[in-house]
């Protein structure tokens, strides 16, 4: 049975290796009516990468790097490899990720097929506005080079396409020059949502990367507190004399979830009583801070299967983005969703810029992401109340996240879906393409 | 498909005539279940309760002829049924027939016939339906026991029998499916207010056919593989399950 890093709604589906890029052909022509999807290291939450009675693509083999030119930091890659392993290769020689998620442990086709944002999005983009080319097999028949320019909508309708226009099984990925592979932060308290919107939208500019982390148990007139943390990857002359170039680095993840968690494990206690904590132990202002990179962007990748611990009901992530301007919309979000009778751990918000492709989630506004365990009673009608508020508000939420929203919001969320499946329907004429996702909302 | 909190989309009711199925129907469109197929002995009866669920935002009421009894016929209805472009979620087998209050327990033409129906039929339309809820990689059976299954009455063991037979099945099946991705939920209400029961005296801890159908969504939320209604049913049932038999005979019931 598969299911996303949510762990919930489990199908079964024939998973088939697909170790080397030049069989996806074979697979793609042998697809029936339940059709195909790849899949990665399984870091979509919901159902992107679950094809119940169909076929499952798994690319974690197929990770090869074909060039990598330590010049320009141009580098090209099997869509199976994972971006620990490319940092791994291309960190020492200088050059970073343009984009990250909050994981490593993805694949760069997942990274292109759900067009993720990192933390640097109001700056940089997402995924996508870095890939200067990719290879699509497609289920037409043909194997395609996309680039942003040379095949414009076929591009736009891969990236951020949650893999249903083909199999992507490369990419070229333009790197980012990093002196060091520490990062310079600034870590500081906000009191209020107020508080950090308005830092937020102040001083966001000044850095390349920037998060914060909202106690969402904490009310009154402490709504929306939060931790800030931003930075930018520190150069060798920031660096105190003598440290390495290149931080010791955790091989490994330091702790295990055990693999059997009571569901009640976190509760409202013990996660307001975290919460708490995380925010208490922040500094209330630490200006430059050296930290390792993986640190700074990836500190749950320290707990290895940290998905389990919401017990076996598993747990949704619910993010959603708000246009700029549509604060006060934020505020009743928050507050509802203090107001719900669900632990919700630390919620992540941050500023988002415009995104690339037809489906990409990022819009120029205000994104917030929140965990719930899937068995909390009432969860379902409040997220179908907040769909309801960003959606009319012009906003949406992430599909790469997504196990739940009512499907009618979709067109609303995503305008440009009718062109969409125009462009898929040229890539996939026989809709062979299949997954959870696209079943369950009818994409 | 189900998504990751329990909402289903598509629902077929065997029994689609029946209160229980009906407002199970009703309670799963409130959520996001857009399609129905009905399945009943007497299809054309159910245009108004179709109607409703269109009306309470149903987007697909289709209405099917299906006979619990028609053992031969069960394998090609279903695939019938199952030859369409959207999955079904979500399969209710909700048919039954109680038998005649005050007939002979020794009528033997009555007691077959009431086996075939609750319990012969049940496993001759299941299983075609679980070969292709295997083939479509995920969905819930929802088998609609009953207490009586748990310890038969005097007054209705036939009926008890046949539920037994029928719950057994059920979660054998329920089992034996672990790690295809579908599961069966089994539903074990007491007296139930219907037309079946109509002119029965109610039995202790007695519901409706809606508080049987929110628990059954609730069920499915949860992804529950037993559900009483009402729960405390559960610990009664259990309690009286070990009752000893000369303490059982001398109940009226």
């Amino acid at each position: 049975l598969l299911s996303g890093w949510g762990r919930t709604a489990p199908t079964r589906a024939t998973v088939i290796a697909l170790p080397q890029a030049r069989q996806a052909r074979a697979m793609l022509d042998q697809a029936d009516g339940r059709g195909i999807v790849a899949r990665g290291l399984g870091r979509s939450y919901g159902d992107a990468a679950q094809n119940s009675g169909g076929v499952v693509a798994l690319t974690t083999g197929m990770r090869a790097v074909g060039a990598f030119d330590a010049e320009t930091g141009l580098v090209t890659v099997e869509a199976g490899i994972s971006i620990e392993e490319l940092t791994r290769l291309t960190l020492p020689a200088g050059w970073f990720v343009p984009v990250t998620a909050g994981t490593r442990w993805i694949t760069v086709g997942g990274a292109i097929a759900s067009d993720i944002h990192g933390k640097n999005h109001h700056r940089d983009g997402g995924f996508a506005a870095h890939v200067t080319s990719l290879e699509l097999e497609t289920p037409a028949g043909e194997r395609l080079t996309l680039t942003p320019s040379g095949s414009p909508d076929a591009f736009r309708a891969t990236a951020g396409g949650m893999g249903l226009t083909g199999i992507i099984v490369e990419a070229t990925v333009q790197l980012i020059r990093v002196e060091t592979g520490w990062m310079r932060v600034d870590t500081e308290r906000a009191r209020d949502l107020d508080e950090l919107l308005d830092r937020l939208d102040r001083e966001d500019d000044d850095y390349r990367y920037s998060v914060a982390w909202v106690d969402l148990l904490a009310g009154g007139a402490r709504l929306g507190r939060s931790v800030i943390a931003r930075g930018d990857h520190a150069s060798l002359a920031e660096m105190p004399a003598g440290a390495a170039r290149l931080p010791p680095g955790a091989p490994g993840p330091r702790l295990a979830a055990p693999r059997r968690v009571p569901a009640t494990l976190l509760n409202r206690y013990s996660v307001a009583a975290f919460n708490e904590l995380w925010y208490r132990r922040a500094p209330r202002l630490e200006r430059g801070k050296a930290q390792p990179l993986e640190s700074f962007f990836y500190p749950l990748d320290g707990v290895r299967g940290w998905n389990r611990l919401y017990g076996p009901g598993g747990f949704v992530q619910y993010q959603l983005v708000v246009p700029l301007g549509e604060e006060e919309l934020l505020r009743r979000i928050v507050a509802r969703l203090h107001e719900a009778d669900a632990p919700a751990c630390l919620a992540v918000l941050k500023r988002l810029g415009s995104g690339r492709g037809l489906l990409s989630f990022p819009l120029t506004g205000w994104t917030l992401a929140v965990d719930f365990p899937a068995r909390s009673p009432d969860i379902g009608r409040l997220l179908d109340d907040a769909d309801e508020l960003v959606a009319e508000a012009g906003g949406r939420v992430y599909l790469a996240k997504d196990a739940r929203l009512r499907p009618e919001l979709l067109e609303a969320m995503y305008p440009e879906l009718p062109r969409w499946r125009e462009v898929r329907a040229g890539l996939d004429p026989e809709h062979r393409m299949w997954s959870d996702l696209a079943r369950r909302l009818g994409l | 498909v189900k998504d990751a909190l329990g909402s289903v989309q598509s629902l077929l009711v065997l029994g689609g005539g029946s209160e229980i199925g009906l407002a199970t129907a009703r309670a799963l469109v409130r959520g996001r279940t857009r399609t129905v197929i009905l399945a009943a002995r007497r299809p054309a009866e159910l245009s108004q309760a179709a109607a409703a669920l269109l009306e309470a935002g149903a987007r697909s009421v289709e209405r099917v002829e299906f006979h619990a009894t028609d053992l031969q016929g069960h394998e090609a209805l279903v695939n019938g049924i199952f030859d369409r472009d959207e999955d079904i979620d979500v399969v209710l087998v909700a048919f039954g027939v109680l038998g005649d209050p005050d007939g002979d327990w020794a009528d033997a033409d009555a007691a077959r016939s009431l086996i075939e129906t609750n319990f012969a039929g049940a496993v001759s339309v299941i299983l075609p339906i679980v070969a292709r809820l295997r083939r479509q990689g995920h969905g819930t059976l929802v088998v609609l026991s009953s207490v009586a299954a748990e310890r038969p009455r005097r007054s209705n063991f036939v009926y008890g029998a046949s539920k037994a037979g029928l719950d057994a099945f059920a979660q054998g099946l329920g089992d034996a499916l672990t790690g295809t991705g579908v599961d069966v939920m089994v539903v074990r209400p007491g007296f139930v207010r219907t037309k079946m029961t109509a002119g029965r005296t109610a039995a202790p801890f007695a519901t409706t056919p809606e508080a049987v159908a929110d628990a059954i969504v609730d069920g499915l939320r949860r992804g529950a593989h037993t559900v009483w209604i009402p729960p405390a049913l559960r610990w009664v049932m259990s309690a009286v399950r070990h009752l000893p038999r000369p303490l059982f005979r001398r109940l009226d019931v």
